[in-house]
């Protein structure tokens, strides 16, 4: 058996290769379940009215959705060009650090105010990237490492923070730091649901990316920098001048994720407020096989596994953990789909 | 008596395209077939057939007589074949014994018998002329060494039959004279040979037979002492091919003037005390044998290496530190060495290709957004002016022939009407047909008035196009001399690094 290159990828491939990563994806995990006793379809049903069976679970669902978008975003931008962004976690709680920090006393009106936070959660998460990014132009460091570290460091500083200096008095111990002020917080879209104006932004952030990629010289010097390095050196496209400027714009939609988190659902930062966006938001961005708009379906899918598992586990007794599982044996089904349609498999 | 080797009726196809179509090819003990073709006339489908690398959809093997189960690398093998790649597979980490040893010793084995090993790899290349240094790491061997390791692993493994893909291809002209003087001292040890080639001087002076392919079928077979270079080039082309010549004309101004130029790479020294000027409407050929400058010579004409010490100036204008997109604006244009590392992206289209070099200006960019609809009528303009086949502006890049693509990087040069051309081996591994139309638009840049710096390992090809020819030896570069007095002998010499005595002589 052997791996051919295909000449020509067809596009039903190119659609087919998600879903098809996806259903394996369920298929796996059925085992699972039907090993903890109970019946897979069953358990599935449930997960999908779960994530779909109510206003109120599609409201969560598209809630839990905004933040994936982001750091999907986040993941794409990045791995487009070869720079391996493990650290949307680190620079999501940085991006929501600040906006909470900031949030309150700020003097201005929350139609200016929102904005500002906003910038500064992008500020926040780009700067965080930056080093990393420094470090592997200047002396080569890996960046995977780089990044994926600095997540534990930042979670731990904002541990420190609520714990200190940035503690609410009036949480009654738990730790969480002073909401932001009440114009600070996101109106929302659906009237009496959590779910609020950030999944337009979410949504418009997605189509500016696709916009940024597939039309400006920026786009193009990323893709040409990302697929041959030395040719795009010859050509005269500056590779550290690309990769630190993905960096900054990777940085900045995962420090986005964060703010717009703190500012439309948790009001104040806790070390529990993230269940893994920033890590999901590579599995989204590679089921969207790095492609904007793919990245929202793709959010949209892991939502629905994050939300639907805690119905199902509800109804049915199930672990919830079985959605990390899942999301977690969807980016290895992914990675399977994308061999496949890059490769044919010969005898 | 049954021939050593016999492919029979052998057809493969992939998806539409039908790689070999029904060939046939006989091979006797102790004879040279040269398989000639040119790049995707099937050569290297069909030795992979034969090797066991792919199974072919119709047609028989038969190895001395007994018939090969297709698609088994193992089986070819064990019948006695053994293949050469042109892109080596050896561990340069490991040394010659353990390459050679590699995946020919059992698994199960508890206690590895190098010794044994080692004196059965002496024994081979002491029969067949190959000296090799058993406990030599391969990283640190010359390219002519690595390949005297591949043959040994085939030979080790007990081949008979050798199969040789574009054994030069690596090689500089006085190793591959050497290759091919053992090639023939094996034959005498009862070795039969194939040789993979597109470039017929060493198929009129290597081979016993030759067998030419075109469009994956057979074409031709000729004795090839009852051939010639012509009747073969007619054949492997399927018309008559002839590289354009060069006219005299009156040589202009100088353009380009490089005055004891060094490059530095990690503290080394590449191009050291370097002069040269290119006058308008010259080509100076700079020959030599590959790794003694020419990639930093490249590089520093490319504006990718700064020098060190020394001054380049263009048209009167002081480029030395200047970067690839600013000699461009300068007026330089660059074609890369190596066309699939530095001259196109292929995972991207033809016209963001055609148009990567100048993304930046105002003609193919307005407030940072490509100027997609432009860029696209550039190229569409590209394919039509250069002769660009097989494409459309949206085509990956990635899918034409070498010399398709030579076209367009070449196109993309010229269509800027550039003082200065660097041509960095322009015609490495293209076929007759695209050699032809490279040397022609060369030619034609020339007579516009173009100065044209050609670097060429092909000795054929600068005396063909070069006005001037300077060696370049270990970084440094000889005088200038007229391409009317260049001759085969003075040209090696100058490339052996001897022309301060011929100087002296004179």
């Amino acid at each position: 058996m052997r791996l051919e290159r295909r000449t020509n990828v067809p596009l039903h491939l190119v659609v087919l290769a998600p879903l098809t990563a996806v259903f394996a994806a369920l298929f796996l995990a059925a085992g699972l379940i039907a090993a903890a006793g109970v019946n897979p379809l069953a358990a599935y049903a449930e997960m999908l009215t779960g994530a779909f069976g109510s206003r109120l679970s599609i409201t969560e669902m598209l809630t839990r959705a905004t933040p994936l978008i982001f750091t999907g975003l986040a993941a794409a931008v990045a791995f487009r060009a070869r720079l391996w962004n493990i650290g949307g976690e680190g620079q999501f709680f940085v991006g929501a650090l600040v906006t909470a920090g900031l949030g309150h006393s700020l003097g201005v009106p929350g139609w200016i105010g929102i904005p500002l936070l906003m910038l500064a959660g992008m500020v926040a998460g780009a700067l965080l990237l930056a080093g990393p990014a420094f470090l592997r132009l200047r002396f080569g460091v890996d960046e995977v490492v780089t990044t994926l570290l600095l997540n534990f460091i930042v979670i731990l500083f904002v541990g420190l923070m609520i714990e200190g200096p940035m503690r609410d008095p009036l949480a009654f111990g738990w730790p969480s730091s002073v909401p932001v002020d009440g114009e600070f917080r996101l109106p929302e879209l659906i009237p009496r649901s959590r779910l609020h104006i950030g999944l337009l932004f979410a949504i418009a952030a997605a189509a500016a990316v696709w916009m940024v990629l597939a039309r400006t010289v920026f786009g193009a010097e990323t893709r040409a920098a990302g697929m041959n390095a030395s040719a795009a050196a010859f050509a005269g496209i500056s590779l550290p001048r690309t990769i630190m400027g993905v960096a900054l714009l990777s940085g900045a939609l995962a420090g986005l994720a964060g703010s717009i988190e703190v500012m439309g659902v948790t009001a104040g930062v806790t070390t529990t407020m993230s269940p893994g966006f920033g890590y999901a938001g590579i599995v989204v961005a590679m089921l969207a096989a790095l492609h904007p708009a793919g990245v929202v379906a793709a959010a949209v899918f892991v939502a629905t596994v994050f939300v639907g598992a805690d119905a199902m586990s509800r109804a049915t007794g199930i672990p919830s953990f079985i959605a990390d599982v899942i999301v977690a044996l969807s980016l290895l089904t992914m990675l399977v789909a994308l061999l496949l349609t890059t490769y044919r498999v010969r005898r | 008596m049954t021939h050593a080797l016999e492919l029979n009726g052998i057809t493969k196809r992939f998806g539409t395209l039908t790689a070999n179509d029904d060939v046939t090819l006989t091979l006797d003990q102790g004879e040279i077939l040269a398989l000639l073709g040119e790049n995707g006339a099937g050569k290297t489908t069909l030795m992979n057939i034969l090797f066991g690398h792919y199974a072919a959809d119709e047609g028989a093997v038969r190895v001395f007589g007994a018939e090969l189960p297709s698609g088994n690398p193992r089986a070819a093998i064990e019948a006695g074949v053994g293949m050469v790649h042109q892109h080596f597979t050896l561990a340069g980490n490991l040394t010659v014994l353990d390459n050679v040893m590699l995946g020919s010793e059992p698994l199960t084995r508890v206690r590895s018998a190098r010794s044994d090993a080692q004196d059965k790899l002496m024994q081979i290349a002491d029969k067949f002329g190959l000296p090799v240094m058993p406990e030599a790491r391969v990283s640190t061997l010359s390219v002519g060494e690595r390949q005297r390791v591949e043959i040994l692993k085939a030979l080790y493994r007990d081949a008979r039959i050798l199969i040789l893909d574009e054994p030069t291809a690596v090689l500089a002209r006085p190793e591959a004279i050497r290759l091919f003087e053992t090639l023939r001292d094996m034959t005498k040890e009862g070795l039969s040979l194939i040789f993979i080639s597109h470039k017929l001087h060493e198929v009129m002076a290597a081979s016993d037979r030759v067998a030419v392919l075109r469009g994956g079928k057979m074409v031709a077979e000729r004795t090839t002492s009852e051939s010639s270079a012509s009747e073969l080039a007619e054949l492997m082309v399927g018309r008559k091919v002839e590289r354009p010549v060069r006219q005299d004309h009156k040589i202009g101004a100088p353009v380009l003037v490089a005055n004891k130029i060094r490059v530095e790479d990690t503290d080394k020294a590449r191009l050291d005390d370097v002069s040269f000027t290119v006058h308008a409407g010259e080509i100076l050929g700079i020959v030599g044998v590959s790794g003694n400058g020419q990639a930093a010579l490249g590089a520093l004409l490319s504006g990718l290496m700064p020098p060190t010490a020394g001054e380049l100036t263009l048209a009167g204008q002081d480029v030395s530190d200047l970067g690839p997109r600013e000699v461009i604006r300068a007026g330089a244009g660059r074609v890369p060495e190596d066309r699939h590392a530095e001259g196109v992206v292929g995972e991207l289209s033809l016209w963001e290709n055609a148009v990567l070099e100048r993304l930046r200006t105002p003609e193919f960019s307005r407030r940072g957004f490509v100027r997609q609809s432009a860029a696209r009528a550039y190229s569409a303009k590209l394919i039509e002016r250069f002769d660009i086949r097989g494409a459309t502006p949206d085509t990956r890049i990635g899918l034409l022939s070498g010399g398709n693509m030579q076209k367009l990087i070449l196109g993309r040069v010229l269509a800027n009407n550039p003082r200065f051309v660097l041509a960095n081996q322009p015609t490495r591994g293209l076929d007759e047909g695209a050699i032809a139309a490279v040397h022609a638009e060369l030619l034609t840049a020339r007579a516009d008035g173009a100065a044209i710096l050609l670097i060429s390992e092909e000795l054929e090809e600068a005396v063909a196009l070069s006005d001037r020819i300077q060696a370049i030896v270990k970084g440094r570069l000889s005088e200038p001399i007229s391409a009317d007095e260049a001759d085969p002998q003075r040209l090696g010499l100058m490339m052996a690094g001897v022309w301060t005595e011929d100087d002296d002589a004179a």
